[in-house]
């Protein structure tokens, strides 16, 4: 047999490996290091929690006293991990949007942030825990007696009690030193969870390893251990269908709402996804867990002596063959086993103690003195702590009193079922809109009364907390109301009797008082940001703006948060807002923010009261109730069109906008116009009017100079007549009235008649031409392109700055398109003026040399777009050139 | 585009067939588990323990086969991760 | 009377018909077309008034009036504005700049006359 003191210090080591493990991996994660620490690998194995001492050992034990119903408590788990798209998967994102803390915080939170919810789940949780924390403890201490020397000694039996004590003590150092390192902001503790991860594999290697012994080492392979089973007392131990699906769904029950498993589940949660990983690969876990339970009490039950504890055939099987290391091994799985679920146990039910009982305790005595005297950070660190000691001096207390119970699966069964109370309320809560407080407050209440009356009371044993009288005849003698056969329900097995009945009050209880009452405004948005989290993962009931100042608010957030934390909150609130410094405008928004990022740190309720406290009002505003004037579902689709509407009313507005610099720009693009116009019109008018004046009072006037004023009027009524024809062809044809007259001409034709129509202008201008390339048939309207290039032609004539003036007409037909360009030998148009030459009276010389009223290059312009073409000027040929664009339309080279 | 559109619309309604898958499995699961109640009489058996161990074995492969086509599907594009892993 | 015009104005027919009717009465009529150097004529000629058009390339006559009534020697030139725009906006522009008389083309030759002579005091 192992010497005792070689197991104490192996025992240590182990525990310093953990210590180890947990402040190497809390260094790496706080160094931003350690990726591996978020796989999906460790969420699975931390989910292993939920593998107690009481399903190391004690599942053993349960399958020798009762068969295959052990698997059951698998079971209920697996089903709910491979059906995690249904109900994990959204416990999950609620619990990342809403920064859920604890179980306690979730149904405190989706009710309206209410605190006596949270109240309640946490007596809940602590009265449910602690006798298995004290399971924990027992069994720890029992696989210890195992291998203590029987006799006197420092480790004699009789010590038990100081070993449960030194264990708890431990538990609860490593607890508070990894648990509440610091204030996390996500309540995530990556040390813990990596020790848990270590103690997972420890703990499955330890019981597979005994399997593989008893299978292969005893019982001599796999056909021989099926020979042994059929032949062991096991065989045909019935199964009690009532136990069996009760065990079931107590289990998947037990596996959503216990505070641990909420912790590793939810809390502790990095990444959704890993959640797909762990939906098969945490159902694995159990199988491999559950595969040699049977085996082992099969061959326990044959080999051990008769009155051998079954409970811990896991150690005594390999230590009555010799198999020390074995046996060591095992021990190490149990100590695993313990250790983990207190671990985490105790941290989920501290945060819920500290952030629903202590912190809103704190808030009502600070109340009335000045607003968050005093480091709250230090405080709910304190509080945290001493939870943990106090959730763990409980557990002691309970295992001093209820010493004698050896069977172990009663107990861990009978917490199952007190914590499961809180089922209805968590899958009623996030999965139906119209659950209220009130309902839950009472589901919650009739439920666990009727747990503790119904089982947890009549567990103690006949006259430790009720007389047997009681157990058997009922209160005053009433008959119906026995606690094992309320209503007449004789003949169930006492735990299915207990679970039937109070589930169905709770759940009764809930739905009938949910329907009857009216949810306040907080609880209805609550409800359908939890509902609904998939649509919406944002937003909150909001505050509105009150008369907090940003210092106190800071103030605050630091003592909870720590300094750096909150000043980096305040500091990216400000600057999302555009401001500079640590202190952003208190918005809506902003609070909201804060309040989340408290509530991951306290909670939910507590968040909400301590913003409400600063912000002076925790009432909700009239924003609020007009958001939930209707049905909550309505009031979502509403919002979004409202963001949909405001959406389109700022698209509107810029619309508008636009419509009113363009507006405004056309107006002064009218006026610029008109007075354009106006001096066209006047000028030549002016002359046409002193001249016919002059001529008038003609008396003695030389005929020469009769003569030239009257062709200076003549010239001068021309000009307006170009002028107004000019104008009239182009209102035509901008309004799009002007009608084509399409026909088939050859470009040759067009350009002779253009340079014809200009050849009294032309004087000194050479126009050279290449016939043949001109040589194109096109489908247009040719005077109208005539029209273009007798424009282009007469403006090389008068702006043409060359010694000897040329135009040379080059025509290039491509691709379907034709080009004809305008080249002179001038000094072209300077770059800037490029861009306005084709705008309506942009002459660039004096008028003198135009002749014009600027509006020829504007009808080209218009023509062009008309004929389907285009005119443009083209930089960077030697002088001004402009190029004529025009598709080519049925047309072919003749 | 319009095939686009098409394509689009077929890979929405693989992931809601996929959610669907894994909606149905606890049900499955569910009755396959139950079938030890109807053999309660006989209750445990070496036949009956390698039953639920197949099923276990094959529910668990099922699953892994379904969240595999899950994630590859984009249908966990929006999960959400811890605030310190955001960007 | 020999008194001197000075006639700021680009349009070549505008200009001769002006010249004919200031002439023909006795005045000496001098002419500038381009709006950038005009302020220098004026300076240069020192007329008994100056014929401005609004309009005018290189620099507007609203520019070229508010540089002569800035100058101390020049600021009691009486000044004939010409505009062909015609829009009250000019009329107020041209008040406000200090325009001795203003008058929307196409003005009548009697009115230049009698506005001329008016201005000048002849």
């Amino acid at each position: 047999m192992i010497a005792f003191d070689l197991l104490v210090a192996i025992c240590l080591l182990y525990v310093a490996l953990l210590f180890g493990v947990a402040f190497l991996a809390d260094r790496r994660a706080a160094a931003g290091r350690g990726g591996w620490l978020r796989s999906p690998l460790i969420y699975t194995l931390s989910l292993s929690v939920y593998c107690t001492a009481w399903t190391f050992y004690g599942a053993v034990g349960y399958a020798a006293r009762s068969g295959l119903e052990f698997v059951t408590i698998y079971l209920g788990p697996t089903l709910i991990f491979i059906g995690w798209w249904w109900t994990l998967r959204k416990l999950v994102r609620i619990g990342r949007t809403q920064r859920i803390t604890s179980i306690a915080d979730l149904i405190s939170s989706r009710y309206g942030k209410s605190n006596a919810l949270g109240v309640i789940v946490t007596l809940i949780a602590v009265v449910g825990v602690t006798p298995y924390i004290a399971l924990q403890l027992q069994s720890v201490t029992l696989s210890f007696a195992v291998f203590a020397p029987s006799g006197a000694g420092p480790w004699a039996l009789t010590d038990l009690n100081s070993t449960a004590l030194t264990v708890a003590g431990g538990l609860a150092l490593f607890t508070i030193l990894f648990g509440t390192r610091n204030l996390d902001a996500n309540e995530r503790h990556h040390g813990v969870v990596i020790a848990i991860a270590v103690e997972a594999v420890v703990k499955l290697i330890a019981l597979l390893a005994v399997g593989v012994f008893v299978v292969w080492g005893l019982a001599g392979g796999v056909s021989a251990m099926i020979e042994r089973i059929e032949a062991s007392p096991l065989a045909g131990m019935p199964i009690q269908p009532g136990r069996w699906i009760g065990l079931t769904f107590l289990a998947a029950a037990a596996i959503l709402t216990l505070p641990r498993m909420f912790q590793v589940l939810v809390v502790e949660n990095e990444n959704e996804r890993h959640l797909a990983t762990a939906s098969w690969a945490f159902p694995a876990y159990l199988c491999l867990m559950s595969l040699f339970v049977v085996p082992i009490a099969v061959v326990g039950l044959a080999e051990m002596p008769a009155g051998a504890n079954p409970d811990l055939f896991v150690l005594t099987l390999p230590l009555a063959h010799g198999h020390d290391g074995l046996a060591a091994l095992a021990f190490l799985g149990g100590f695993s086993s313990a250790t983990s679920m207190v671990i985490v146990a105790s941290i989920a039910l501290s945060t819920m103690v500290s952030n629903h009982i202590v912190m809103p305790l704190f808030l009502s005595l600070t109340r009335t003195s000045a607003p968050m005297s005093g480091d709250v950070r230090m405080l709910v660190l304190r509080a945290r702590r001493f939870s943990i000691g106090g959730v763990l001096l409980l557990g002691y207390l309970y295992y001093r009193m209820s010493g004698g119970s050896e069977a172990l699966a009663a107990i861990g069964l009978i917490s199952f079922a007190g914590i499961a109370q809180v089922l209805p309320a968590l899958v009623g809560g996030i999965m139906w809109r119209g659950a209220t407080r009130l309902g839950a407050l009472a589901g919650l209440t009739l439920g666990f009364g009727l747990w503790a009356y119904t089982l947890l009371l009549p567990s103690f044993g006949g006259g430790a907390v009720m007389g047997p009288a009681l157990l058997a005849e009922g209160p005053w003698g009433i008959s119906w109301l026995r606690p094992q056969g309320l209503f007449g329900l004789d003949g169930l097995d006492p735990l299915v009797h207990a679970l039937v009945v109070s589930m169905a009050a709770n759940v009764l209880g809930f739905v009938t008082v949910s329907l009857m009452t009216f949810p306040d405004p907080i609880e209805r948005i609550q409800a359908a940001q939890f509902v609904n989290v998939f649509d919406h993962s944002s937003a909150g009931p909001g505050w509105r703006q009150g008369g907090a100042e940003a210092e106190d608010l800071l103030l605050m957030a630091q003592r909870i948060m720590g300094a750096d934390e909150a000043q980096a909150l305040f500091r990216r609130s400000a600057a999302d807002q555009g401001k500079q410094g640590f202190l952003p405008d208190i918005t809506p928004d902003f609070l909201q923010r804060l309040e989340r990022a408290l509530a991951g740190s306290v909670g939910a309720a507590t968040a909400h009261a301590m913003v409400g406290q600063i912000v002076g009002r925790s009432a909700v505003s009239v924003e609020d109730l007009m958001r939930v004037a209707d049905e909550t579902a309505q009031m979502m689709e509403y919002s979004s069109q409202l963001e949909a509407k405001s959406e389109e009313l700022a698209r509107t507005a810029r619309q508008l906008r636009e419509a009113n610099e363009k507006l405004t720009e056309l107006s002064v693009q009218k006026d610029a116009f008109l007075s354009q116009i106006s001096h066209e019109l006047r000028t030549p008018m002016t002359s046409i009017r002193a001249f016919s004046e002059i001529l008038m009072g003609a008396d003695g006037m030389r005929p020469e100079d009769m003569g030239r004023y009257s062709r200076i009027i003549h010239e001068e009524s021309l000009r307006l007549t170009r002028l107004l024809d000019d104008l009239l062809d182009l209102s035509v044809l901008e309004n799009g009235q002007v009608s084509l007259n399409l026909q088939e001409v050859t470009l040759a034709d067009l350009i002779d008649r253009a340079v014809a129509a200009t050849g009294s202008l032309q004087g000194g201008l050479t126009i050279r031409r290449d016939a043949a390339a001109e040589r194109v048939r096109l489908m247009t309207d040719g005077d109208r392109l005539s029209q273009v290039f007798i424009n282009l032609i007469s403006n090389a004539h008068k702006y043409c700055d060359a010694e000897g003036p040329e135009l040379t007409i080059r025509v290039r037909a491509a691709r379907g398109a034709v080009a004809v360009d305008f080249v002179d030998n001038g000094s072209g148009i300077p770059e800037r003026s490029q861009a306005i030459i084709f705008e309506k009276f942009s002459r660039l010389t004096d008028p003198r040399k135009a002749g014009g009223a600027g509006l020829g290059l504007a009808i080209c312009r218009e023509i062009m777009g008309r004929l389907g073409g285009s005119i443009v000027y083209l930089p960077g040929q030697g002088g001004a050139a402009f190029r004529v664009s025009l598709p080519q339309v049925r047309a072919e080279a003749a | 585009m319009g095939r686009a559109t098409l394509f689009l619309a077929r890979e929405g309604y693989r992931r809601r067939r996929l959610a669907d898958m894994a909606r149905l499995l606890p049900l499955l699961g569910l009755a396959l588990f139950l079938v030890p109640v109807l053999d309660a009489e006989d209750g445990l058996t070496a036949a009956m323990l390698i039953y639920l161990f197949a099923v276990w074995g094959g529910l668990i492969a099922l699953s892994a086969l379904v969240a595999r086509l899950l994630c590859r599907s984009g249908a966990m594009d929006d999960a959400v991760r811890a605030p310190e892993d955001a960007p | 009377m020999g008194k001197r015009v000075l006639l700021i104005e680009d349009e070549p027919n505008i200009i001769e018909a002006i010249r004919f009717i200031l002439s023909r009465e006795g005045w000496r009529v001098d002419t500038h077309s381009d709006g950038t150097t005009a302020f220098d004529r004026v300076t240069a000629v020192r007329p008994d008034i100056v014929i401005l058009d609004v309009m005018l390339p290189g620099r507007s006559g609203f520019d070229i009036l508010r540089d002569i009534r800035a100058d101390a020697g020049l600021n009691g030139l009486p000044v004939l504005m010409l505009t062909a725009k015609g829009q009250v906006k000019d009329r107020e522009m041209a008040e406000r700049v200090g325009a001795s008389r203003f008058m929307a083309k196409p003005f009548s030759n009697t009115e230049v006359l009698a506005s001329v002579r008016e201005l000048t005091g002849a």
